[in-house]
This record gives C-alpha cells, sequence and structure tokens, in this order.
C-alpha cells in the first residue's frame, strides 16, 4: 500500500500531478484522470474508476431472467437497445429458442438507430471536446428526431426497456415506416453538413491526424474494440464475424482505417453512419409479418450451465456471460464491457502529448463512464 | 467636405468646453471637470456596449446553431443580458482561502481597465475623439498588451493548477500575437506617415487603405483580424479559457461580479480590437469614397459618421464571432507554430512589400 501512495504523489522536480475530473467538462461523466504533467505534456495517465459503480452485476443474481435485462439500460446509456439485445439473446441461448423473423428485424432495426443516435451524440461531443461549440446542436436536432421514433415505438427516450426474451415487448407502432424513412433521408442529407462543418477544417485536422497513435498489435493486446479497434485496422465487427439476429443476412460493409489516430477513429465513426443507414434502408420496407414474440414460459429457468453472448454495441464489444445453476435467477452475470478495455489503452495513446490532446483522445475513444463502472 | 463637417461633433465639445470655462475661468479646473465627464460618458457607452454585445452574441451563436437565443426578459430577450447582471451582482464573490488575496481582487480591475483605457484614442465619428494624441496606434498597442498582467496576476494567485496553465497559454499566446499585430498596425503607419488616429483616418479620404494599399494593405488586414482574435483570448484561440480541456482557464476561482469583469473586458477588447481595424484598414468614421465619383461620394457623405464607424465596427465583431462559432481550439504548441512559423515571417515579407510601395508611391 506504501509502494502506491508513493509512485501516487512523489513526482519529480518540475512535474506535476493534475486531476481532470470526477467533475470536468471532457471526461462526459464522473471519470478521474490523474495526470502526470511537464508543463503542458503529458508524462504519465491513470484513470480511477468506481466513482459510478452500481453494482449491476450483483444485482442481476436477484432479479429474475426477465428483469435482468432491464437494469443493462443502465450501463451503456447511449446504446441501451444494444445492452438489452445482447442479455435477451444470452437468455434466448440458454433457453434454445430464436426470435422470430419479425422480431430479429425489429431488432436490427433498433439496433442500427441506437448506433445512429449514438454515434451523432458522439460526433457532437466530439466537436464540443475540441472547443467547437456549433456541431452539438446540429447533431442533436437528428438525435432527437431518431429519439423520438424510440419513445413512440417503446415509451422510453433513453433508457429503453424494449428487447425481451424471445423477441420485442410491443409490436411496431403504425408510423415507424414512415418516421424512419424520414429520418434516413435526413441524416444523409445532413452527414455532408456535418462534414463541412468539422470534417475539412484545418484546425480540426492538425488536432487529430497523428495524435493518440495506436498500432495494430497494440490495439489488440489492450483488447480494444469497435470503431477504436476498427480505426487501427483490426477487423473485429462482431455482426460479421459471429452473428447474431439475422445479420448474416443484411449486406453491409465493416469499416476499417488504417490510421490508428484520432483522426482515423473519427472517420471509422462518420462512415459507420452512412452504413447504418444502408441497413436500416435494405430493412425497412421488408420487415416480415408474424409473431413479435416467441411464446416463453411466465418464469423463465434457464437449463444449468454457462451461456456467452456477443455483441456489437455503437463503442465495440459487449460480452454478457451468464452463470445459470437452473434457478429462476442467474447464478453469477459478468460484463465485458466495450469502454473499459477502450479505455486501458488511453495511457498508451496520450503520454507524450499534450492536454489537448488527452481531450481529443478521451472523445474518440467515446467513452461512456456508467458503461465502465457498471 | 461641408457636409462632412456638418456632422462632427467638435461643434459640441467646443461648445461645452466654451461654456465651462465661462463659468469656471480656471484652465486646470476646467480639464479636470471634462476629464470626469468623459469618464462617466465612457463608463456609461461600455456597460451599454458590452450589454449589447453579450445580447449580439448570443443571438449570432443561435443563429449558428439552429436555435432561437434568449427570447423571454424583454422584447426579444434583450433584457436577459441585464438579468444576469443583476444576478451576478448579487452573487458571492468567493475569494478562495489558499490565494493571494490582494492580486486575487485585484486581477479583475487590471484587465477591464487596461481595456477602457485603449478606447481614449478612438475616433467614434469625425471630430469624436477623447484624446488625439501624436503617438495613437503606438499607445494602442503598448496600453493594450498591458491586459495580460491582469490575466497572469488572476492565473497565479488563484493557487489552482488550471488557472496557472491558462495563465501560462495567455501569456505565451498574447506576447507571441502582439508582434503580428505590431507589424501589421506598422504597414498602415508606413503608408500614412504618421501615428495619430485622426491623420491615418484623414488619409482614406479617397479611398480606404484596405482597396489603395494593393494585396500587401489585405493580407495584413488578414493578419491582423488573425492575431487580434488571438490576442483578445477568443475561439478558435481561447487557449486560455479552453473549457473542455481547463474547465475555465485563468478565470476558474472567480464568482460573481469579479467573474463578470472578465467578461465585460472580454467584450470592450473585442470591440476595440474591431474598432481599430475599422479605423486603420477601413477608414474609420471617412464614408465610402472612391477616388473622383462625385455623385457618389456626395451620397455617402449624408450618412452620418457615426454609423460608418459603428457599422465597420460591428461588420468586423460579427466576423470575429463568426470564427468562435464555426472553428474548433487550436492546441497550444500549435497555436504558436502560427505565429512564429507562418504569421510573423509573411508579416516581415509584408513589411519589405508596403515600405516599396509607399518609397514608389504606387498605393492609389
Amino acid at each position: 500500500m506504501s509502494a502506491l501512495i508513493e509512485e501516487d504523489y512523489i513526482t519529480e522536480e518540475g512535474e506535476f500531478v493534475i486531476n481532470i475530473g470526477p467533475q470536468h467538462p471532457s471526461t462526459h461523466g464522473v471519470l478521474h484522470i490523474k495526470a502526470w504533467l511537464d508543463g503542458e505534456t503529458i508524462k504519465k495517465v491513470q484513470p480511477h474508476l468506481g466513482y459510478i459503480h452500481r453494482s449491476i452485476e450483483k444485482m442481476s443474481e436477484s432479479l429474475s431472467y426477465r428483469n435482468f435485462i432491464f437494469v443493462t439500460s443502465r450501463m451503456d446509456y447511449i446504446s441501451a437497445h444494444i445492452n438489452n439485445e445482447a442479455c435477451a439473446l444470452a437468455v434466448e441461448k440458454g433457453l434454445q429458442i430464436e426470435a422470430p423473423p419479425r422480431a430479429q428485424v425489429i431488432r436490427i432495426l433498433m439496433a442500427e438507430l441506437t448506433r445512429l443516435a449514438s454515434h451523432q451524440l458522439w460526433w457532437g461531443a466530439t466537436g464540443l471536446d475540441l472547443g467547437a461549440i456549433t456541431p452539438f446542436f446540429h447533431a442533436f436536432r437528428e438525435r432527437e428526431a431518431i429519439i423520438t421514433i424510440m419513445e413512440n415505438t417503446c415509451g422510453a427516450r433513453l433508457t429503453q426497456n424494449y428487447m425481451v426474451p424471445g423477441g420485442v415487448m410491443y409490436d411496431l407502432h403504425p408510423d415507424f415506416q414512415k418516421e424512419t424513412k424520414a429520418i434516413v433521408k435526413q441524416v444523409k442529407e445532413k452527414l455532408g453538413e456535418y462534414e463541412d462543418l468539422l470534417t475539412g477544417n484545418v484546425i480540426f485536422e492538425q488536432r487529430t491526424k497523428g495524435v493518440g497513435y495506436i498500432s495494430k498489435e497494440d490495439a489488440i493486446s489492450y483488447g480494444c474494440s469497435g470503431p477504436t479497434a476498427r480505426a487501427s485496422g483490426v477487423s473485429c465487427d462482431v455482426r460479421k464475424w459471429f452473428p447474431y439476429d439475422g445479420y448474416d443476412k443484411v449486406v453491409f460493409d465493416e469499416v476499417l482505417d488504417t490510421g490508428g489516430d484520432c483522426y482515423a477513429r473519427y472517420m471509422v465513426r462518420m462512415r459507420e453512419m452512412v452504413q447504418c443507414c444502408d441497413i436500416i434502408d435494405q430493412l425497412i420496407d421488408n420487415i416480415p409479418e408474424g409473431d413479435f414474440q416467441a411464446k416463453t414460459k411466465n418464469v423463465i429457468k434457464l437449463p444449468k450451465g454457462e451461456f456467452y453472448q456477443r455483441v456489437e454495441t455503437a463503442r465495440g464489444e459487449l460480452g454478457v456471460y451468464l452463470v445459470s445453476d437452473g434457478a429462476a435467477s442467474p447464478y453469477r452475470i459478468k460484463y465485458r464491457s466495450p469502454n473499459f478495455s477502450n479505455l486501458s489503452a488511453l495511457e498508451h495513446m496520450a503520454v507524450g502529448g499534450k492536454i489537448g490532446d488527452l481531450v481529443a483522445i478521451m472523445a474518440t475513444l467515446d467513452l461512456v463512464i456508467p458503461d465502465i463502472d457498471r | 467636405m461641408k457636409l462632412l463637417l456638418a456632422y462632427s461633433f467638435a461643434n459640441l465639445t467646443s461648445a461645452i468646453h466654451s461654456g465651462l470655462s465661462g463659468s469656471m475661468g480656471n484652465e486646470t479646473l476646467v480639464l479636470i471637470t471634462e476629464m470626469v465627464i468623459t469618464g462617466i460618458c465612457l463608463l456609461g457607452f461600455l456597460v451599454i456596449l458590452s450589454f449589447f454585445l453579450g445580447y449580439m452574441e448570443r443571438k449570432v451563436a443561435a443563429f449558428m446553431q439552429i436555435r432561437l437565443g434568449p427570447n423571454r426578459v424583454g422584447p426579444k430577450g434583450s433584457l436577459q443580458i441585464v438579468a444576469d447582471t443583476v444576478k451576478l451582482l448579487f452573487k458571492e464573490g468567493l475569494t478562495p482561502d489558499a490565494s493571494d488575496k490582494f492580486l486575487f481582487n485585484l486581477a479583475p480591475f487590471i484587465v477591464v481597465v487596461t481595456s477602457m483605457l485603449v478606447m481614449a484614442p478612438m475616433a467614434f465619428a469625425k471630430g469624436f475623439q477623447i484624446w488625439d494624441l501624436n503617438i495613437g496606434i503606438l499607445y494602442v498597442s503598448s496600453i493594450s498588451s498591458m491586459g495580460v498582467i491582469g490575466i497572469l496576476m488572476a492565473g497565479w494567485s488563484s493557487n489552482n493548477k488550471y488557472s496557472l496553465l491558462g495563465a501560462m497559454r495567455s501569456g505565451a499566446q498574447i506576447v507571441s500575437y502582439e508582434l503580428s499585430i505590431g507589424l501589421s498596425l506598422i504597414s498602415i503607419v508606413i503608408l500614412t506617415g504618421s501615428l495619430r488616429i485622426s491623420d491615418i483616418v484623414m488619409s482614406q479620404q479617397n479611398g480606404w487603405w484596405l482597396f489603395k494599399g494593393h494585396i500587401p494593405v489585405i493580407i495584413s488586414f488578414i493578419i491582423f483580424i488573425i492575431a487580434s482574435t488571438a490576442e483578445i483570448n477568443r475561439a478558435p484561440f481561447d487557449l486560455a479559457e479552453a473549457e473542455s480541456e481547463l474547465t475555465a482557464g485563468f478565470h476558474t476561482e472567480y464568482s460573481g461580479m469579479k467573474f463578470a469583469m472578465f467578461l465585460l473586458s472580454e467584450y470592450i477588447n473585442l470591440f476595440v480590437v474591431s474598432a481599430i481595424a475599422a479605423t486603420i484598414f477601413l477608414g474609420g468614421w471617412m464614408p465610402f469614397h472612391i477616388g473622383s465619383w462625385e455623385g457618389f461620394n456626395h451620397i455617402m457623405d449624408y450618412i452620418p459618421s457615426s454609423l460608418w464607424f459603428f457599422g465597420k465596427t460591428f461588420f468586423i465583431i460579427f466576423v470575429i464571432m463568426w470564427f468562435r462559432w464555426t472553428f474548433p481550439r487550436l492546441r497550444v504548441d500549435q497555436l504558436l507554430n502560427l505565429e512564429w512559423k507562418y504569421l510573423l515571417p509573411i508579416s516581415m515579407v509584408n513589411i519589405l512589400l508596403v515600405t516599396l510601395i509607399a518609397i514608389m508611391g504606387w498605393h492609389f
């Protein structure tokens, strides 16, 4: 313990420690980053976690298989649908059932809408972190429309509880197709505006190009996933490698870049938004008729065993590891959250850069703090 | 020219002066009374100005960010800024325990006073100038660089690492960009042959320097706008505040009216640099004249000179606000690169070109 304290507080001549967070505008939550600085240059970075730990994993052990899903909305609250989907899929795996085709398509549609909304929030927040305030409002114009679709579909705007074991909770509402088509069209139009506002800007390029570099090998060894890893050239899209919910029937590209820097991560997400629109376009007119939920018992009991399900959230790979002892609630649940692994690469990226670089790196890692702590 | 004189404020000021001399007799007393009157007028003007600029900034920002901006207090939200000021007045101005209390409380006043001092040689309209001293440009550039002392003082005395980083950034930034500002001002001084503001305005009687001085003056105008945006710590050069990096930079620890002082000085500085740019490059209160087009020039003369001055100034203010709401922020090393690697060498070469133009008499 004493060694830890020494390491924490005794610093070299001229060096000083600055605590960024837990309340700081650019940590997007209660992340606490301890930075050792030499002037403006970062010598060492140490993320301190635990400020928003709610023991979701432990709580889930006393909840039923229907209920524990909805707690996960509070993990990565910006892609709540996809978290719920992962848990629902894990339970389905245990029950050895599959959602009906209509439910699967609805799930993909909602997941891609979530990804779109999440990337828009990220785009606005990145601009905000780099000092451009206007993009945030432009991003929220489209995000707001998507969130309204969510609200009309399942009654909640942020922590949607829509995915249940065996399908989705309700059927789509009659205007869903019309509204979704309109928003996809709008997003496609406005993406050009996004590019004009931020992508081509000289200052933006200077701030992001060559900043926060991480190589392919390092990205793999730090366990990065999602756009963060794909920007370093790691092909890791769960939707492609381990398709679930019928993603194998959808045509889309896995967006890859080899830059490995903040700019590459930015471009990967920008291009992913186009892919999201493409996926929605393919499915929106082809929603099969039929049930939206498979028949399940009122009290779900999984057979004894271990089940693992992974999905691709907007930030990377979310894994749900579920251990059942045959009772009506899980024996143990462990989440492999994308943000926790992505955050571990922060020090590797930030050391040697300036404070401004640290902010740019945190922005392009797209960290959601409640997902790190759970 | 007769029409121009009709709008001169010199008549008004000389009437006041003769009235005061008649009643008091003592010259020194008259001078002191005039100074007090001028000071009070200036204070009132600056408060109204910063209210207006605050309102303008919010509306410009709202326009760029597809929202409405303030629209509840007063007609079209115009009294929102008054409400904010009242709130700030009643707020407790905290002084942190560990701070250097004297310097901490002094800093906001230094910042505001220096920005007010720069107003002295400004020619707001024909004959409407507080102090037409013969080294006007030199005075402006030397006083305006004193504001950084207040910022450094604020950052150091707050005893906060964020504040200190912000203040140090600000110091490096203002000291560097001061050079480019000076060089671009000098280019016009070379062309005019005088440091006096009124001379510079009068030299633009048959065309503004921006149009008369060929490409070199346009270059120095652009450099002046960039460098002065940096000098007054506004985005994309707002590294001293850098909200997303340093929370609020040098004024992190300030609250209440002391915080409002920094805000006030920011808006006054914004006005001052825009007014200087308008005076030096766009002819100040001088109407838009084209060489020998007598008819056209006469029509232009009908527009009051103060309207010309404020029109030009607010145009430049709008451009600087436009920067703020569209650009991301530079990093600190990139900021210094921009100055030392690009702006300064370009201004130096530019000075040579301007000198050549002045010597050969190539300008119109």
